[in-house]
Formats: structure tokens, sequence, C-alpha cells
């Protein structure tokens, strides 16, 4: 704990060259984004743009210099631009990943990089999906604490076990990228999906939480957690690391072994 | 155009719209209207706490807080707000268990807290363990809890409808002295929904704000994209006025380059701050308290190191944040992700180097300015009946001329819970105000001079050269010729801005022509916290002035009020610099006379 912690020293020899140096490289790339605009076509297209990147730079640094500087119209959603707001989930080289937290350097860059929509979810415009049937689901398995004791004055008291056991879910940023690189979503739009199932897990598994046996009745539907084929695609599409599979593992186990 | 008639009607859905929202949702007619889906909010970014003096882990009461946050805003915080989050804070933190938000626990199971900067035991004694945490993704676990429960609460989101316009009438009205003045009154707001095009006109009884921040007036920020000061924008256009803009945070660690925000947690947990010559630097400005002291200290001690030379790395431009001497499980349990970000964007694993970090922008401490009651005023004390605004857009002031961290999150969650239940309460009993005439004709016009500009300036490009001149010169030491420096460089950039055009033509999800009217909010912005900086001839919190290296309490112990005036004369006189009047507000003193402010 921190309180016990020994001061550290006033001055240490730092190792050489700590910190980095050089100038960061540069290199060119060719972005090959996925176009639909009903407004113009209904036939969606790829476009290739050529810009010149350095080192640090992510995809989502590359998506804005062609729409900052070479096309305007290129349409993509984003915001906080490193990983938390879960606003840029897109198929980058046919992989879900977040377009702020790719590095560039981290790609192949002396072929196109494609950037496609997520899938499974209607296309509205190049980059953008409709997320509303996303949210329909995650609202669907009751994602909030039900607790049916008396509130005490002062905080509830849960244990640091307790607390631990449901942490991995707790890190959910609602990007869907899990969800848009299952194979089952893709083919039954019905399915809840691996992120609904990720936040009624974080719930089943509150220890203050008394509404465990209603999300698993949710999600014990026909299209529940049974639809899940144990691809492991969620698992590795999610940017948070969350162990999407594990987690709707255990919420099978729970159907199974709850008692009622 | 569409009208829609709601009772209460929310603008942004961060912390403290969505707090307001609970409690305004299940009180009256409700509608939140939100240019992002909630959950992509800015709140979820904050990482390292919020304070509360539960005294879960050590002795605390809230009146060393109220202290802590009074003289960490340098005396320029209004003591009464400040002593209601304090006092409130308590609650603000149980009402948040109670939702469901898993703070980390002690092996009791009560709340933990750890140490924050600037938060010390009896005024100042040595630092107190006062932030509730959830690991290092406090804001995540706030912003997720927030709206679990406005699920709950089946609370009406407008997703992705950027409000545009605030819609006022002003009516005669005369003061108790005798004095008639013209009273603003709020009829609803205009928004423009991203997926069509459309303009929606939403007649309100009450309308919050609670838009956060505009945080991209500068390059390397901590900000999102999305904050660009929209509601700060549009309140300042109706004719309200802003106050203490000058004042803009510095957080000592974002990422060498990119800004990117590693929690002051790091430092609460031990971490500490070296110099190219290893020296742990903080011992020679902050000799009690150290790598803890208050955000503009360390970042103003961060800056003159490398100004002296001291900097690390090729072009000695950041200094180093050491947590090698802590213990990587340690690290992983308490903070996660922003170890996580120092892998992922520099390639540097915390546990065994040192993480290259340098001041990026981070808050405004100032905004429209409001009473503790989250009742927005038009002036000094004149409350405009049915507007309200919280979070980072509102200066109510609890953060003075510097907050101390996790106070935000407490400021949202205190401020957006009495903006909600003011709202509602105030709905109960008004009348909606009559629409003007064509209430939408200021949006469509702002809209078509973005749109059928021909001209050939591109908005990234104005953006762009705003933000390098408002690094280089409205940064953490300013003085007179730099920030003249700024007024004229944004005198330019205003009439590149005439002559801009946009790309997209279309109407769904015209992205590109909402990025051309952000600029015109960050512009108008931009140059309304330059004049208020011109004008504090002193150096006091987050604002320092080179050129007047000390506070001057006789002088400058007031907020400033930034009104639009198209009137204001260019004659280069202190209070009025083009189309902006500058007036002053007294600050509320309740228990503590201002002191030299030393950590």
């Amino acid at each position: 704990m921190s309180a016990e912690l020994a001061e550290p020293a006033s001055k240490i020899e730092l190792p050489a060259g700590v910190g980095g140096g050089g100038d960061i490289p540069s290199f060119d790339v060719t972005l090959r984004v996925r176009r639909y605009n009903p407004e113009v076509s209904e036939d969606a297209t790829w476009d290739d743009f050529k810009v010149t990147m350095y080192g640090t730079d992510r995809v989502l640094d590359a998506l804005h210099k062609v729409k900052w500087e070479i096309d305007g119209s290129v349409s993509f959603r984003r915001s906080c631009a490193h990983g938390v707001c879960g606003s840029d989930a897109m198929r980058i080289n046919g992989r879900n990943r977040l377009a702020c937290k790719t590095l560039l350097k981290d790609l192949d860059t002396s072929k196109p990089i494609t950037v496609e929509p997520i899938k499974g979810l209607p296309v509205e415009k190049d980059l953008i999906v409709d997320m509303e049937p996303f949210f329909q689901s995650f609202r669907e398995v009751m994602p909030f604490l039900i607790n049916k004791g008396h509130e005490p004055t002062k905080e509830r008291l849960q244990s640091a076990e307790d607390r631990e056991r449901f942490d991995d879910t707790t890190k959910c940023i609602l990007c869907a990228a899990c969800t848009s690189s299952c194979p089952v979503f893709w083919t039954d739009g019905q399915y809840f999906g691996p992120a609904a199932i990720v936040n009624a897990h974080r719930f089943i598994f509150d220890s203050r939480d008394d509404a465990g046996d209603m999300r698993l009745e949710i999600l014990n539907d026909k299209e529940g957690v049974w639809r899940c084929r144990t691809t492991f695609n969620c698992s590795e599409a999610c940017p948070r690391g969350i162990q999407v599979t594990q987690a709707i593992a255990e919420v099978k186990q729970a159907i199974l072994s709850r008692k009622i | 155009m569409q009208v829609h008639k709601y009772d209460v009607v929310i603008v942004g859905a961060g912390g403290a719209g969505m707090r307001a929202a609970i409690e305004s949702g299940q009180r009256a007619r409700t509608a939140v209207l939100t240019k992002l889906y909630p959950t992509r909010s800015h709140t979820g970014a904050a990482q390292g706490g919020m304070c509360a003096a539960l005294a879960n882990v050590e002795e605390d009461n809230w009146e060393w807080h109220t202290f802590d946050t009074v003289k960490g805003g340098d005396y320029l915080v209004d003591q009464d707000a400040a002593e209601v989050m304090a006092k409130e804070a308590i609650d603000a933190v149980l009402d948040l268990e109670k939702m469901g938000l898993p703070f980390n626990r002690t092996p009791e199971g009560r709340i933990d807290q750890r140490r924050f900067g600037g938060h010390t035991r009896d005024h100042g004694k040595a630092p107190v363990r006062r932030a509730c945490y959830a690991a290092d993704r406090t804001g995540h676990m706030i912003l997720q809890t927030l709206y679990q429960n406005c699920v709950k609460h089946n609370v009406e989101f407008y997703n992705e409808y950027y409000v545009l316009d605030l819609l006022t009438v002003e009516e005669d009205a005369v003061r108790e002295d005798g004095t008639p003045y013209k009273q603003k009154r709020v009829a609803g707001v205009v928004s423009y929904d991203l997926a069509s095009g459309e303009l929606h006109v939403f007649q309100a009884k009450s309308v919050v704000f609670a838009s956060g921040g505009a945080g991209k007036v500068f390059k390397t920020t901590s900000n999102a994209h999305t904050l660009t000061g929209d509601g700060m924008g549009i309140a300042f256009r109706r004719g309200i006025p802003l106050e203490d803009m000058e004042f803009f945070q510095f957080h000592p660690t974002g990422l060498a380059g990119l800004g990117i925000l590693l929690s002051e947690a790091a430092r609460g947990e031990g971490a500490i701050l070296r110099n190219s010559e290893g020296e742990r630097f903080m011992e020679r400005y902050a000799p009690t308290i150290k790598d803890l002291a208050p955000r503009d200290i360390v970042a103003r001690s961060m800056a003159n190191e490398v100004r002296e030379g001291r900097g690390c790395g090729p072009n000695k431009d950041y200094v180093l944040l050491d947590l090698t001497h802590l213990e990587p499980a340690h690290i992983d349990a308490k903070l996660p992700d922003i170890t996580e970000f120092a892998r992922t964007y520099l390639g540097v694993e915390p546990y065994t180097e040192p993480v290259p970090v340098f001041p990026t922008a981070h808050y405004a401490m100032g905004g429209i300015p409001t009473n503790i009651s989250a009742e927005v005023l038009q002036d000094n004390d004149t409350v405009i009946p049915g507007l309200y605004a919280a979070g980072e857009v509102a200066c109510v002031s609890v953060h003075g001329s510097n907050r101390l961290g996790t106070n935000s999150l407490l400021d949202i969650n205190v401020f957006g819970k009495r903006a909600g239940i003011a709202a509602a309460e105030y709905s109960k009993t008004a009348d909606f105000v009559e629409l003007p005439e064509d209430p939408e004709a200021y949006t469509i016009d702002l809209l078509n001079i973005a749109r059928n500009g021909t001209g050939d300036e591109k908005v990234a490009l104005i953006r762009k050269d705003l933000q390098d001149t408002m690094d280089a010169n409205m940064q953490v030491f300013r003085t007179a010729d730099t920030l003249n420096q700024v007024l004229r460089d944004i005198e330019s950039f205003e009439a590149r801005y005439k002559n801009i055009s946009v790309q997209d033509k279309g109407k769904r999800f015209n992205l590109d022509l909402l990025e051309a009217v952000e600029l015109g909010f960050l512009l108008e912005l931009a140059k309304v916290m330059t004049v208020a900086a011109l004008h504090r001839e002193e150096s006091r919190g987050g604002h320092f002035r080179e050129d007047f290296p000390d506070r001057n309490d006789e002088k400058f112990m007031k907020h400033s009020m930034a009104y639009k005036d198209d009137h204001a004369p260019a004659d280069g006189s202190a209070e009025s610099i083009a189309g902006i009047r500058l007036a002053t507000k007294p600050v509320v003193f309740t228990r503590y006379e201002p002191m030299v402010r030393k950590y």
C-alpha cells in the first residue's frame, strides 16, 4: 500500500538513452476506405488515399489526415482518441479494432490498409453504422444494479474479493467491436451478442445485486447465451482486453447451476 | 423543422448531464440532447478518483476538503460553493455506490481512498487519502453507472443531436432599487440531427447546459476531439457572460508529444517526477507535499525544468514520470489503464522505464456563471429563470483559478444533481415561454454560411493554426507580448474563417459541416480566454504572467466576466477589445482569508 512505501531517492542515475530518442520515422501508407453514401448511390465502393504518416500515428490519425486534407466527406465517428470512449470501432485489415488504438507501424504498411465499417449493423454512411440495435440488446439485459434490501445509510459493504469477481466485465466501453465480430450475430441480428452478455455478467456476479436470476432467465432465451459457438472472435476483438468468451461461459454455467 | 415540447431539456450526456437527467427524469418530462452517444462522453476518460471526506481509511472531514479546494484555487474560489461541494461530496459518493458503482474496497469492505494532489490533512499538514476510486478508470465507471441508471429510469435521449442555439427572450423588468433592466428568459434550444441534417426545435420550461469543456482550442490536450466549447459559445453569443475564462488547467502528466492523460493517481500511488539529471525536482518547488502539489504548480515546475535545460529526450522537451520503484503487481492493481497507454502509444514499459511526460491542456475552470443552485446568471447577480448549467461548461465557482484533481468528478455529481432537481422543480411552477419568431433562423444562417462558402480556406488548417498559437503563447507561461500575438493571430483566423468551404454538401452525417461550426465556437472562446488573460495582470493559480509574476489581491481578487458586445470599441483599452467587454464579479468569502499559497 502506498502509505507504507519508502521515500524514493532524491536523485538517481538515469540509464543511458532513457526516454527514447532520435527522429520519428515517416512513411507513406495507402488507406483503402469503404465508402457508402445512399444520398449519392446505393452501391458501396473502395477509395484509396495515399498519405504520409509518422511512427507514432494511429489509423485514426491517417483517417483524420484524409478527411482534413483530401476528402472532407469521408465520414467516421471518433471522440477521445485514446481508446476509452468506444466511438471508432471499425474493421481494419479484416479485424475489428479501435482506430485510435491501432498504430500504423504495427500494420503491414507495404500494402493498402483496408478500413471498413463493423459488420452486422446497418451502414449509414462510410464507416458509420446504426448503433441502435446494439444498444437495444444492452438495455434488454437490465444493465443496472437491482438491490431489494434496505438502503444502508453509508455504503454497502463488499469484500475486495467480491469486487474482484466481476472486475473484468466492468471495463466494457460499449464499442461493439466484440458483438460485430461474432459470426452468429452476423447471421442472426436477434442474438443478444457478446457485449450485452458481458454487461449482464457485470451485474450477475456483483455480490450487491439481487436480480441475477432474472438476467439469467433473459439470457436463457433462444437468442441468448446458447447461440454462442465459442469462436473467441469477441475476446480477440475486445480493445479493453476483456475475456469475453470466458464471461459468456460463466453465464452459461450459472444458468445450468442456478437454484430456482 | 420539427418542434418538440418538454418540461426540461438537458444539453449534454456526460456526467453532469446524466446526473441531472436521473433527478429531472423522475420529476418532470425530460429530454437529453447529446452530440455523442452518452457513453462516449469525456467524463469516461477521467481516471484517478472522486474526493469526499468519508474518512474510511484515515481521519478527514469536509471542512479540510473545503479549505484545500479554496487554497488549491488560489483563493479565487467562491467559498459558499466550495462548502456545498465538499459537504455534499459524501452523499454524492454514496449515491453512486448505491447506484452500483464498483469502487475499489478496503480490507473491511468499505470504499477505498487514496492520495491526490493538493488534498491534505488539517489544512496542509500532509497528504490525505480522500479520493474514492475504481482502479484508474473512475470516470469510466461513473459514466457507465450514470448511463445504466438512465436506462433504469427510462430517460429519453436524442443521440447525436447537436445543440447549436439557445432560444431566449428579453422582457422589461425593474430592479428592487427601481432601475429598469432587460430580463432574459429561456424558451428552448435549436438542435441539428446528425443523421438526417434536419433541425429540431425543443421548447422547454427549463434548459440545463451540461455540454463540457473547450480543450480543443489547444493542440496538446487531454480533451476529446469533440470538446469544442459549444455550450459556452452558444451562451456567449446569446449575451450570457463567461466567467474566469483566462484560467485553463494544464495537467502535468500528459504523454509527451501526444497529450494523452496519465492520471495524478500515479503520483498518488507513489510515482515521482524526475528531470534529465535524475533529480526529484518537485522537492525544490513544493518541499512539503512535493509531487502531490496542485497541478498548476507541478505543471509550471516541469515547464521550468525544461526551460532551464533539464528536459529529457533528443529535444530536451519533456520530463519523466518514474514508477520503476513501485511493485508491478501494485501498478497492475491500481493503474492498469494508464500504464497500458504508455505501452501502446509510446512503446515504454513503465515497470522498468520512466515515462516521458509534459503538461497537457486539460480543464476550463471558467465557464457559464451560475449560483450554488446551478442557476445561470445574466450578470453578477441576476438569475435567468429556467436556465441552468453544471460541470465543466459552468463556473459556480468551485475551482477558482486552479482545480484540484478529482474535484471535477465531484463537481459534475454535486451540481449535476442540483441542476436536475432545480430544473424539474422550476418546470412544475413555470409556464412555457413563447418561442421567438423563426426560432431556427439564426441556426439556418450559421449552417448556410459554412455549407455554402466557396472560399479556399480549410477548416482543419485554421483550427491547427489556432491550436499552434494557443500552445505557443497561451500555455503555462504567458506575457502581454505572447497574448497580443494570439489576439493578432485570431484576428487573421477570423478573416480566414469567413472564407472557408466544406467539401461535404450532403445532409446525412455531415461531420465536415459540423467541424466548421465547431471551429466558430473555438475561435470565439480562444479569444475570450486570451482577452481575459491579457487583462489579468497578475499570476494566480493556472494563470501565470511572467510580466506580473505575483498574485495581486488588491487589484485582482475578483472574477472576470466577459460579455459579447459588438459595440465594444477596439481602442486597446484594458476593458474592451473588439467585440468583448470585460467586467468583474466579487469573490464570495465565508471563512478563509487569503494567505500565501505554499505547499
